[in-house]
């Protein structure tokens, strides 16, 4: 395993801020966070200074530093969770990890606390499989390896550009679910690792993720926002939309996407049955958007992550633009992110 | 960790038979006896058919040896393999139940991380009696087990799932390499105990093991041969994937579910990599053309049925791999003998009532015990 051969100064860890005191947050990932460059964006909607404890690399942008860079017209894609993207803009980092600002270190099967960002670091600078499933999961992990029947070409592996982790106590349900079994939490640690074959979608959830931002960076897109997004996980959308144009996106360019460990704890918050009240539109979207991710193909001309997010973006805008003004939106401020990236990086 | 529990009533008991090719002995069947004494096994004995295999006292069974295999099958019994566990498949063409568990003789009783013994085929059983979700990933894995459930974001279109066809279960200890990976790396032992069970996604293959493995015989019954093997056959230790990836395609075009993960076994015997390798040899090579065919391939709208699935496919074989080797021909061939085979044994129950089938079970030989 080459992940010691990862400086610290190629990660940046991410984290959107919807509390304004992350002291405690902090505190509990500092022996897995503090020896890495954090950037830490403060929801624009957020009142009250972020506070931090001393002791970290840390560069906190708020609600000026959006409107600078991108304008204010623009800025309204990072409010709410999608405040996280501007990091993602800022960040000058081969690798970012980013999780919610709910969750805290979780501990592993023999006890130990798990460092997130050395196994999203493995995740990603390990192959993926995406072409063929190994029944014993992540092949390049130790004491594992491709099984009888797995076809010698397919052994390589791709590049693995996203990793999904998961979460312990508080699972990524929605409020329905959460509000029909309140006493539910998952207490199941997988010990695997495993690639999500090309062409299956999944719904990659915001709270605990890591990618190559060089590779894909520009395809997880701040771009669906729910009439009634909410401060809860449960009243928003942003990450399964993102999370289903990067999986489009890798399969098109040949990359790899993994879920499964690591894992965080995941606190408890909001009450979902309040989440409920609010008009679940996110859940009604879904039913429309899987199967226009499952069956979409982009051109083969769109060779970059930037190109393949602005066919995508056209693509949204015909067909589903056709039946909900929200994808018409979501379409255009995926053409607008891919503007501000553009600057961005050239600037 | 939670297990379905072995209830006083052994689940499906009279709707399951436990499938075992064997050309050794079946000792191994004293440790799970607990689990699997109160179903109905069938013996398939490979080999040497004059050797007598001594099945353990107190297991009800039908046992068939080559000779049997031939009486059975006539002329059609050239579709089953020689000397190879492949004959396994004829047990699943002459069992009358809706499910079948088959496993190796070399498999003992895997124990979970607590210690605890773990009950394979409750927990096939349970893997068959829910729902698989092939369309759309699910990240917290099976959401029909007890403390999981669909994440956010999850279509509610899709929870439904649909009916499971296949149970893949994995291997502790002994894991199931082929034999270059055999030859370098002859000590590694599978330790991780990975408590999931997923659905392998629509349009995925996946390598099948037929040593831990149960299928609903009506669902996918007629997909699940095992290939030409062994005996006069020009590879090995392909029969199982080969059916897995013939019956992959089939449950994609059928919308029917695969699920893989738990339960383990524990697999105690590792086979020489030197006389493996000279059986996978060709096969490491056909598998690169083999595999693109599964992958692209596209059933008609026209097959409804699992058989008529079978033989277009078999059709495929000999059209588009024929030219990888004459193999394929006589494969393709086999599987259309198979799928004959499979019609005659297994008519609908108003037909079959009218003409008795030809005599399987062996009444002269090793008396069953109750």
């Amino acid at each position: 395993m080459s992940q010691a051969n990862i400086m610290d100064d190629e990660v940046d860890i991410v984290i959107g801020a919807l509390h304004s005191d992350l002291t405690t947050f902090m505190n509990e990932w500092r022996p897995v966070f503090s020896q890495f460059h954090l950037i830490i964006v403060k929801d624009p909607d957020l009142s009250g200074e972020i506070q931090i404890p001393e002791g970290f690399n840390v560069d906190v942008y708020t609600r000026s530093d959006i409107d600078r860079v991108v304008g204010s017209s623009t800025s309204i894609l990072f409010s709410g969770y999608s405040c996280r993207y501007f990091g993602y803009l800022m960040s000058r980092k081969k690798y970012v990890i980013s999780i919610d600002d709910d969750c805290i270190p979780a501990k592993d099967n023999e006890g130990s606390l798990v460092d997130i960002v050395a196994q999203h670091i493995t995740n990603l600078i390990t192959p993926a499989t995406p072409f063929f499933f190994n029944t014993l999961y992540d092949p390049y992990r130790k004491g594992a390896d491709f099984v009888r029947g797995y076809p010698f070409s397919l052994r390589e592996g791709v590049t693995c550009a996203l990793s999904c982790g998961l979460w312990l106590n508080l699972a990524d349900y929605d409020a329905p679910t959460q509000a029909l079994k309140p006493e539910l939490r998952n207490s199941r640690y997988v010990d695997a690792v495993l690639t999500v074959p090309v062409r299956a979608m999944l719904p990659l959830s915001g709270i605990n993720i890591a990618f190559d931002r060089e590779l894909v960076g520009p395809a997880l897109i701040p771009a669906l926002k729910l009439a009634g997004e909410g401060k809860f996980r449960w009243e928003t959308m942003e990450d399964i939309w993102s999370g289903m144009c990067v999986k489009v996106i890798s399969d098109h360019m040949g990359l790899g996407v993994k879920s499964g460990l690591p894992y965080v704890w995941r606190n408890e918050r909001g009450n979902a049955i309040e989440s409920l009240k609010k008009e679940w539109e996110g859940v009604k979207l879904m039913e429309e958007v899987v199967p226009f991710f499952q069956a979409v193909r982009l051109p083969r001309s769109a060779v970059t992550a930037e190109d393949c997010v602005v066919e995508l973006a056209k693509i949204v805008k015909e067909q589903l633009g056709q039946s909900n003004p929200m994808f018409v939106r979501a379409a255009e401020a995926m053409v607008e992110w891919i503007k501000v990236w553009k600057a961005v990086q050239s600037g | 960790m939670a297990h379905p529990i072995t209830p006083l009533s052994p689940p499906l008991k009279d709707e399951l038979d436990i499938v075992i090719p064997t050309i050794r002995n079946l000792d191994f069947l004293e440790m799970w006896r607990p689990f699997l004494q109160p179903y109905h096994l069938i013996i398939v004995q490979d080999g040497d058919p004059t050797k007598v295999i001594k099945v353990p006292d107190g297991f009800d069974y039908e046992l068939y040896n080559r000779n049997d295999v031939n009486r059975v099958l006539g002329p059609k019994a050239s579709c089953i393999s020689f000397k190879d566990s492949a004959c396994r498949c004829f047990g699943f063409l002459v069992s009358k139940k809706k499910y079948i568990f088959t496993i190796d003789d070399d498999c003992f009783v895997a124990k979970d991380p607590s210690g605890k013994e773990i009950n394979a085929l409750a927990q096939h059983i349970q893997n068959l009696l829910t729902p698989s979700t092939p369309l759309f990933f699910n990240t917290l894995y099976d959401p029909y087990r007890d403390g999981a459930d669909f994440v956010r974001g999850y279509p509610f279109s899709l929870r439904e799932g649909v009916s499971t066809a296949i149970s893949h279960g994995l291997w502790l200890n002994i894991p199931d390499y082929d034999a270059p990976t055999q030859l370098v790396k002859p000590r590694e032992r599978n330790t991780r105990y990975v408590d999931a069970v997923m659905t392998i996604p629509k349009g995925t293959l996946f390598p099948m093991c037929g040593m831990n493995l149960a299928f609903d015989r009506e669902l996918i019954g007629p997909a699940m041969y095992f290939g030409l093997m062994g005996d006069g056959q020009p590879i090995g230790r392909y029969d199982d994937m080969w059916a897995g990836w013939c019956a992959k395609v089939i449950c994609d075009h059928l919308s029917l579910g695969v699920k893989t993960g738990l339960p383990y076994i524990w697999h105690s015997k590792a086979s020489n990599p030197f006389v493996n390798l000279k059986k996978e040899y060709k096969g490491i090579y056909w598998q690169e053309e083999i595999i693109p065919f599964f992958q692209s391939i596209i059933l008609s709208k026209e097959c409804t049925t699992v058989q008529q699935c079978y033989v277009e496919l078999s059709k495929n074989v000999k059209e588009k791999l024929g030219s990888v080797d004459p193999y394929f021909q006589k494969l393709g061939d086999a599987m259309v003998t198979w799928i004959e085979a499979w019609e005659e044994l297994n008519r609908p129950k108003e037909a079959s009532a009218a003409a008795e089938p030809k005599s399987v079970k062996k009444e002269e030989a090793s008396p069953k015990s109750k």
